[in-house]
């Protein structure tokens, strides 16, 4: 892969880290934390909706984030043709000298 | 068959199935002392993660504490869950390219430098040492109160079974221990609150038993409703509202979301699968499992709160239900008949309440309270043996690798060969059993509440350390070393300050911007990342090949030509 590609798929990479995470921002410490007086105020079943999105539902969110962002990223890898399915050995080598500075 | 013999069953059978599977995955190389030679599939690794990660505090602590804090229990549940997104997005994938064995690995190779090496050592051993120990009380407790053997002896044998596996399999043997102790401890988990589930609400289901109407029997309404009542009739707070103010919340649960990503018994269990994709993948099993018990924990929690105050409160003192006794012979409860009525009131004014409850007992037993099945108590044990094993072994295997790989092989006896190296590693875990198992047998009156702080620590020293070595090429050592230092320093006086010199001062008022030192780690990260940001903008740039290992850790695999 030529480094104009390797950057681009960095680039792509982090928009979706960033997209995922202002979701995971705005759930958790939003909706859990920060409006969640107001959000009590709506009622379903035998929840106040701040209440169960602070002890249920950012849960539940964030199991479909990590989802979203596997699914995104083998796209990713895709369009790269990245092979990433390898077994990769760790190897006892090391590339580089302690402090050489 | 009565409990203390369903009790000797459940714990015979569950221990020896995980001796048996120690015996068949012994560990012959450090790469499958290590990282299980890199080969466990994702849907195991989910699995072992899982329980490696949920240790006894989760499985018979955090049900109850959260049926004290009401709505503010969130910043658990959301704090010990929302880092795994962190760890997802953030870390693991990254991590596992890098593809060395430990943590201190990764700081040392990207930051070029023993010290930052060492330093890294020296937090990692510090926060799973401080982590390991609550896991032995924890197993101690379950043991003398399960099976009325002393403290002593619960903890002697708890030490023997984790010295027998952790030992023998290295991170092979614990990875396919841990499965089998997530079954357990899921299974010992979502029983007791399915039956009790289905006893209050008809709903088999308690994550929407929670939010339904109550049976007949406990006098119908929604079960959230019929609490928040209960509680204000009787001068608790309100269980639905928050007590503790909005910025304390957040900052506590962002302390719990980082330091969970910062942990380092759980970031090298993505070490151990084959790789990147895999490494994605196992990151989202581990919160499927984890997802179960913790979406189930507030359930339980209210399900057992709305059940005790039913039970025992204004109930005559002499016609108290048999499990009532039984746990006041192990002080987790206690009633003192302040106005000499023979009746207990539960109450939340501490002038006129007189009965005393321990949150652990809402797990350990909240299935007696609601009369479930003699083999159902039983499982409890079982369950909470599972999780405080499964971690204890988790985190001994940071220290000996810790040991005998940062700092006998690659700091200051680089020579040895791997067959010593492997030597070492045992023995460290050798020695590290035995202190904790000191330890947990004399805890010191510190130790539950440091457990609490370890998460703040790695909040603040290791979590910025690694994502900045990812995300920021530019990120020198001595950044690096300046943000670890700062961050772990001030976090550790911020809580050493009020927790020992000045307790009188630890409250609201006496905190700074009103955060508790629970939640303080958050501002430690914050103090780490800027501090390394500032100080690597006046020091040289890293050199080529470091920047080029990021430039690789950055890519999933191998590079192949189109």
């Amino acid at each position: 892969m030529s480094d104009n590609n390797a950057q681009s798929y960095w680039k792509s990479n982090i928009k979706i880290v960033l997209a995922l995470l202002s979701v995971w921002f705005f759930i958790s410490f939003g909706c859990g934390i920060l409006f969640v007086d107001t959000l009590d105020n709506i009622r379903f079943g035998g929840f106040k909706l701040g209440f169960w999105i602070a002890q249920q539902g950012s849960i539940f969110v964030f199991v479909a984030l990590i989802y979203i962002y596997i699914y995104f990223m083998d796209k990713l890898d895709a369009k790269y043709n990245l092979e990433s399915t390898k077994l990769e050995k760790i190897s006892e080598e090391y590339s580089l000298e302690e402090d050489k500075k | 068959m009565s409990v203390q013999i369903w009790t000797f069953v459940f714990i015979f059978l569950t221990f020896g199935l995980y001796i048996g599977i120690a015996i068949k995955s012994r560990a012959g190389s450090t790469s499958e002392f290590y990282v299980a030679g890199s080969g466990v599939p994702p849907l195991a690794n989910g699995m072992a993660t899982a329980a490696d990660w949920m240790s006894a505090a989760s499985f018979i602590s955090m049900a109850g504490l959260i049926s004290f804090l009401g709505r503010d229990g969130t910043f658990y549940l959301m704090g010990w869950t929302g880092g795994y997104v962190l760890l997802a997005l953030l870390l693991a994938p990254y991590l596992r390219k890098f593809g060395k064995f430990t943590v201190p690995d990764f700081i040392g190779d990207r930051y070029y430098s023993k010290t930052a090496r060492l330093i890294a050592v020296f937090c990692a051993i510090t926060i799973s040492f401080v982590y390991v120990c609550g896991q032995m009380q924890g197993a101690g407790i379950v043991f003398s109160r399960f099976l009325e053997v002393d403290i002593t002896t619960g903890v002697v044998i708890g030490m023997a079974i984790v010295f027998f596996y952790a030992v023998m399999g290295g991170m092979k043997g614990i990875t396919y221990t841990q499965v089998a102790q997530y079954c357990v401890l899921i299974f010992a988990f979502m029983v007791p609150a399915i039956f009790i589930s289905i006893l209050m609400t008809g709903v088999p289901i308690p994550q929407i038993g929670f939010g339904s109407e109550l049976t007949e029997g406990f006098g119908g309404g929604y079960l959230l409703d019929k609490l928040d009542g209960m509680s204000e009739e009787l001068g608790f707070a309100t269980y639905t509202e928050g007590q503790r103010s909005t910025q304390d919340v957040f900052f506590i649960t962002a302390a719990l979301m980082f330091g969970t990503a910062g942990l380092p018994h759980v970031i090298i269990r993505f070490f151990t699968v084959p790789n990147v994709r895999d490494a994605r993948r196992s990151a989202g099993y581990a919160l499927i499992f984890i997802a179960i018990l913790y979406t189930t924990a507030p359930a339980v929690a209210a399900f057992a709160k709305t059940n005790l105050i039913n039970t025992v409160n204004n109930v005559e003192y002499t016609s108290v239900p048999e499990w009532f006794t039984k746990w006041e012979a192990t002080n987790l409860i206690s009633f003192n008949d302040r106005n000499n009525d023979g009746r207990i009131q539960y109450l939340g004014d501490p002038e006129a309440n007189e009965l005393e409850v321990n949150r652990d007992i809402m797990v350990l037993a909240n299935p007696e309270i609601a009369g479930l099945p003699n083999w159902v108590v039983a499982l409890v044990a079982a369950g909470a043996l599972a999780a405080a094993l499964s971690t204890a072994a988790g985190l001994l295997l940071v220290i000996s690798t810790a040991v005998a790989h940062d700092l006998m092989k690659r700091s200051f006896l680089p020579a040895i060969s791997e067959r010593q190296e492997l030597l070492y590693a045992r023995i460290a875990i050798f020695i590290a059993v035995i202190i904790a198992g000191y330890v947990g047998i004399n805890p010191p009156a510190y130790v539950a509440q440091v457990v609490a702080y370890a998460f703040g620590l790695a909040a603040a020293s290791f979590f910025p350390a690694i994502v900045l070595g990812i995300f920021n090429k530019r990120m020198n050592k001595q950044g690096a070393i300046t943000g670890m230092l700062a961050g772990f320093l001030f976090t550790a006086s911020y809580i050493i300050y009020f927790k020992t010199l000045n307790p009188s001062l630890d409250n609201a008022d006496g905190w700074l911007l009103g955060i508790s030192p629970e939640g303080i780690g958050t501002l430690g990260t914050i103090v780490n990342m800027a501090s390394s940001y500032i100080v690597s903008r006046f020091t040289p740039e890293p050199p080529r090949e470091v920047q080029e290992i990021v430039e690789n850790i950055r890519l999933p695999g191998e590079v192949t030509e189109r």
